[in-house]
């Protein structure tokens, strides 16, 4: 179970998260929505750990242990597992060479077996045949040159394989096409368990038509405004953000985390 | 980025730990350099008289020359009078005769390398000459070399045994008054290797020198000469270690390559002089003339080089396309960390017809390091139908080093095709922290990445050398191999 607590973040001293409080049982999908620059990559960053993102005040247990006080590469292997927005490139590195010694970290810490590189192949060739990816992107490098879809995909493809507890995907719908869409839900779909949380950031309801949520929660600077079931993502669709209580007002500029992701607001 | 850099500056705080110094009593000529030092160091060595009259000739050359200023390196003047010119550690002979005769301290330091020269712990398929400060203690496996009639020994060995053959080769590819260091080289070189393998003979094991330079105040000026004769090919290694001095010491060395015919020569490197401390102080200044000559048709020459040390690198293997249809490789990984200073590259020289090279340059700079890539190619107006393709990529690491591509191309012929890439990137906390959340840590992340750069480049070097290169760069040769 994943318990935030009155969680205060900033990115190179601007305020972001202000007084963010919820708490994520074994077993559930939470949907966070909200309009850019509410604070929603913030949460996802600051849950996995950067370094960049500075947490001012508040707590978050997992499970009983004070997150904030694991480094990410821990928490990784805990089974905490962040979908990025932005899955980033690595020139040169193979991405099964990738895939194995990340999922390898992962079993080690467990206790597990490491895979050999037949085990790890047959795995990984299963899973991208799930995902619908091509075996070639074993061989290319990390992201370098994948298009928007395949990157999410990708992403995907290193959920399934890491079985987190708690998983985060921070926007991975956005820029999807509709069979896309269908393949990332289908993979959230056949993770979830009654020992896996997850939490699924997102800026449209258009997802939620897929992986349909436990809670819904509605984000505004840096705080949940509105929680609700999965109703409440259909009331947002229709509504907009605006009437949601504190909403931003016009103009507000976007976070740093969320920066680059100039889209058109959520109100339509 | 502070954390990061943090994370990487532990990465890279690496120990050197061929550092040590070996306790021989050596036998050191007085610093300086004059016409009666070079007389003193060819009596030393008992050498026939062509071999004086040639290293006077470059001595009276260097007198005219001026060292070099337009690399991309800085360092305090170098006063030549204040260097030890030969130094040899003590022997009751006159040159060991077997390694029963080698002092047992010199057999426990190369041990220590991991370079063992005794016939029980040596390298499978691998025969070494080993160089100590100015001369060669030990050569192996020259008696099986010897069934095939490979010549391989240590350079003052050749001059006696083989005058013939280092008279007609020797300066034939870098001549006396190449450039200051080469003049400098040519008076004063002490030993180095010697390596013929005659025609038609493939070499049935690979040969390795392996550098180590002890004493105090002394310049190493080793010169290796290896020739190919029609048809045959030969696989050459070379490694070099120095001991932690707060002095710097200078390492001047020449390597000459003759392909003839259908010959084939494969040279790879392992560069690990002392780098200096963090701060700059100590280290090897390491400037070396290296150049390759394709004299027959078909021939093949490839340089592949790993350079992680000294405190200044200035090198560039070169290859001349003399033969029609010769082909001419540069495969390059520099490490330039802490206040390193690399300037290296190559020249490509197409003369014959249909001559192809290739270049693969991949510079590394971390911490204050300075990367410069500095090439040249050369298509002359009789090189019908040469082929260049050179791909530079430069990978920073931190926000302190530098790195700079001088890439030079000089076409004397409309029918030549010359293609450049280059590439700068930066390990960027994005990549660190996208690894770090699949459960990596940092260390494990930039080996990655720094791996991942390099290895296309490692992918040429054998594989004991590809070995040595991932522990020096403290990468994953798995990576790299992928």
């Amino acid at each position: 179970m994943l318990n935030i607590h009155d969680l205060h973040a900033s990115v190179d001293g601007k305020q972001i998260l202000r007084g963010l409080t919820l708490e994520v049982k074994s077993g559930e999908v939470h949907a966070i929505m909200g309009p850019n620059g509410s604070g929603k990559s913030t949460l996802a960053q600051v849950l996995a750990g950067r370094d960049s993102f500075q947490v001012d005040s508040g707590t978050v247990t997992w499970d009983g242990r004070d997150l904030l006080a694991l480094p990410a590469e821990e928490r990784a292997r805990e089974g905490l597992f962040l979908a990025f927005q932005y899955p980033v490139e690595i020139p040169g590195v193979s991405n099964a060479y990738f895939l194995k010694s990340a999922v390898n970290a992962v079993r080690r810490h467990r206790g597990l077996p490491e895979l050999d590189a037949m085990d790890f192949l047959k795995r990984v060739k299963a899973e991208m045949k799930a995902v619908g990816m091509r075996e070639e992107f074993l061989y290319r490098s990390v992201n370098e040159g994948f298009s928007g879809g395949e990157k999410k995909r990708n992403e995907i493809l290193q959920m399934v394989l890491l079985e987190p507890r708690l998983a985060v995907l921070d926007e991975t719908d956005s820029g999807l096409d509709i069979d896309a869409l269908r393949i990332v839900a289908d993979g959230v779909n056949r993770l979830r368990s009654p020992d896996r949380s997850m939490i699924v950031i997102t800026h449209y309801q258009r997802l939620l038509d897929y992986i349909v949520p436990d809670k819904v929660h509605v984000l505004s600077q840096g705080r949940i405004v509105r929680s609700g079931g999965p109703e409440l993502a259909l009331e947002l669709e229709q509504r907009g953000y605006a009437w949601t209580a504190d909403a931003p007002k016009a103009g507000q500029g976007a976070s740093p985390a969320t920066a680059g992701a100039a889209r058109g607001g959520a109100a339509r | 980025m502070t954390a990061v850099t943090t994370k990487l500056d532990t990465f890279l705080d690496r120990e050197y730990e061929a550092g040590f110094v070996t306790d021989v009593e050596s036998d050191t000529i007085p610093k300086g350099l004059s016409e009666d030092t070079i007389r003193l160091i060819s009596a030393r060595k008992n050498e026939p008289g062509f071999m004086l009259e040639w290293r006077l000739q470059a001595y009276r050359r260097w007198l005219t020359m001026t060292e070099p200023a337009w690399a991309q390196v800085h360092y305090p003047r170098i006063d030549f009078q204040d260097i030890a010119y030969y130094s040899a550690p003590k022997t009751k002979t006159d040159g060991p005769k077997s390694l029963d005769e080698v002092d047992p301290e010199l057999l426990r330091t190369y041990e220590k390398l991991g370079v063992p020269l005794h016939e029980r712990a040596r390298l499978a398929g691998v025969a070494v000459d080993a160089v100590f400060d100015s001369v060669s203690v030990a050569t192996t496996f020259k008696k099986q070399l010897g069934e095939h009639g490979i010549v391989f020994c240590s350079f003052s060995e050749a001059v006696k045994e083989h005058p013939e053959l280092v008279q007609k080769y020797l300066g034939s590819v870098v001549p006396q008054g190449d450039n200051f260091y080469a003049a400098l080289n040519s008076a004063v070189f002490s030993d180095g290797s010697f390596v013929y393998i005659p025609k038609g003979v493939k070499c049935p094991m690979e040969l390795s020198t392996y550098f180590r330079i002890n004493a105090r105040d002394t310049g190493q000026f080793e010169r290796t000469l290896i020739v190919a004769d029609e048809g045959a090919s030969v696989s050459y290694l070379e490694g070099c270690t120095a001991p932690m001095r707060d002095e710097n010491q200078l390492h001047a060395a020449v390597v000459e390559l003759v392909a003839m015919d259908d010959a084939h020569i494969k040279y790879s490197t392992v560069q690990n002089w002392y780098p200096g401390d963090k701060d700059g102080k100590g280290g090897i200044y390491n400037f070396v003339t290296k150049r390759g000559d394709c004299r027959g048709a078909r021939s093949r020459i490839s340089w592949t080089q790993v350079e992680t040390g000294s405190a200044i690198t200035w090198k560039y293997p070169s290859v001349i396309l003399r033969g029609d249809d010769s082909v001419g490789e540069f495969h390059s990984v520099a490490l330039s960390n802490h206040r390193q200073q690399a300037d290296t590259g190559t020249k490509m020289i197409h003369i014959g017809r249909n001559t192809r090279s290739t270049i693969l340059s991949k510079g590394i700079s971390a911490g204050h390091g300075s990367n410069t890539y500095r090439g040249l190619v050369r298509i002359t107006p009789k090189a019908v139908g040469a082929r260049n393709y050179t791909q530079c990529d430069s990978l920073l690491i931190g926000d302190k080093c530098a790195a700079h591509t001088f890439p030079t191309v000089e076409v004397r012929h409309p029918s030549a095709q010359v293609e450049h890439e280059a590439t700068t990137s930066r390990i960027g906390e994005d990549q660190l922290f996208y690894a770090m959340q699949r459960g990596l840590t940092a260390e494990d992340a930039v080996s990655m990445i720094v791996s991942g750069f390099c290895r296309e480049v490692f992918k040429e070097l054998p594989m004991e050398f590809a070995v040595e290169a991932q522990n020096l760069l403290g990468v994953s040769l798995e990576g790299s191999i992928g």
